[in-house]
């Protein structure tokens, strides 16, 4: 008997209000809504978010490891888009 | 959702029908119906742990059995107070036999295939969520503060039941078949969920719970709904009811779930780890 498989979903979790949603795994479900009572049960058991977002993990398009160099090579030698370079007055404190 | 390991409630509520000795018997056996149905349910869900036909279903099930047998804690718990003999919900859970106990015959029943575990959560879901929700406004407060606890997790218990029964009944040909079969497998135990006896009339007469019949117009109208959505076809009146339960007189499968659940108890008295 041939077994159909639920699509993947990537799951993201946003621990607490201000926070990002951060990606917190994948997991299978029939539709959205499923999706989102899975990731309910099996991430959120300990209390960990306020809000949870799902994407089908077809529809996420990423980038490729062998264009590694040409996208992220570029900007190591350029330490001036570090904003390193600003003396902050003392009365600022931290940023 | 998980619960501390005792279920105890620190610095419970001052309530004046813990300790009203003429309602004692209706109360305890009331709160016995409670916290039966919700422990003999959440073993048998706890059955599919390890076995279930995808993880995230083992998870969601493992989690619901979990609440369940959270919301035995504080119903036998309550009830051993009430019925002040020192015998607490380990006590009443795993030292009684089966003609003590006092659940709905519907929570008992065998797991059967996904179309029927997943039917049957549902049908009692549906009635579990009503009575809930009645309950947060009983004139007990240790009753409404338990059924508010409890209340948050029979909601999400309700709308993930209804969503599978809605997925798997406007599925495929096999699930809508096996969902069909199991809610007609289901159907005679239903009616017992909504029989008034001698112990319903004295708890609603004192206000802690509402009477059950009162309860099956809105179970009738959520089931109606979701049935629709499913494609399922509602069955008629059923023409016998299976009822007996909640007054001690169960199917043949009630033994061996205690035989299993009271296994260790019973070998080992007061084991403990």
């Amino acid at each position: 008997m041939s077994r159909k498989e639920w699509p993947l979903w990537e799951v993201f979790i946003r621990g607490q209000h201000g926070l990002n949603h951060r990606h917190v795994g994948s997991l299978h479900a029939s539709d959205a809504e499923m999706a989102i009572h899975h990731a309910r049960d099996v991430y959120t058991r300990r209390k960990e978010g306020v809000s949870i977002w799902v994407v089908k993990s077809n529809d996420i398009t990423a980038s490729s490891p062998s264009e590694k160099g040409p996208l992220f090579d570029p900007a190591e030698s350029k330490a001036y888009r570090h904003p390193t370079f600003f003396d902050i007055p003392d009365e600022v404190g931290h940023m | 959702m998980e619960k501390a390991a005792t279920g105890a409630i620190l610095n419970p509520v001052e309530d004046r029908f813990v300790s009203d000795d003429a309602l004692a018997p209706a109360f305890f056996e009331w709160l016995c119906r409670m916290g039966d149905s919700a422990l003999v349910l959440g073993h048998r869900v706890s059955e599919w742990c390890g076995h279930a036909p995808a993880l995230e279903e083992d998870i969601a099930m493992a989690n619901t059995a979990l609440d369940l047998i959270g919301h035995t804690q504080m119903w036998l718990g309550l009830a051993g107070e009430v019925e002040d003999k020192g015998r607490d919900a380990d006590a009443l859970a795993y030292l009684r036999d089966a003609l003590q106990f006092r659940n709905l015959l519907l929570c008992e029943l065998p797991n059967g295939d996904m179309g029927v575990t997943i039917m049957r959560q549902f049908l009692f879901d549906a009635r579990h969520y009503a009575l809930l929700m009645r309950l947060t406004g009983s004139v007990s407060p240790r009753v409404a503060e338990i059924a508010a606890k409890a209340v948050k997790e029979a909601s999400y218990h309700l709308e993930r039941s209804s969503d599978l029964v809605v997925r798997l009944g406007d599925g495929t040909d096999e699930s809508q078949r096996r969902m069909q079969a199991a809610l007609g497998q289901l159907w005679p135990y239903v009616d017992e969920m909504f029989v008034a006896d001698a112990v319903d009339e004295a708890v609603a007469k004192a206000g802690i719970a509402p009477d059950p019949s009162d309860l099956k117009a809105e179970w009738e109208e959520t089931v109606r709904s979701v049935l629709a959505e499913a494609m399922l076809d509602m069955p008629g009146p059923a023409g016998f009811a299976q009822t007996g339960g909640v007054i001690g007189r169960h199917t043949e499968h009630l033994g061996y779930i205690l035989a299993e659940m009271q296994f260790l108890q019973r070998a080992y008295p007061g084991a403990r780890w």
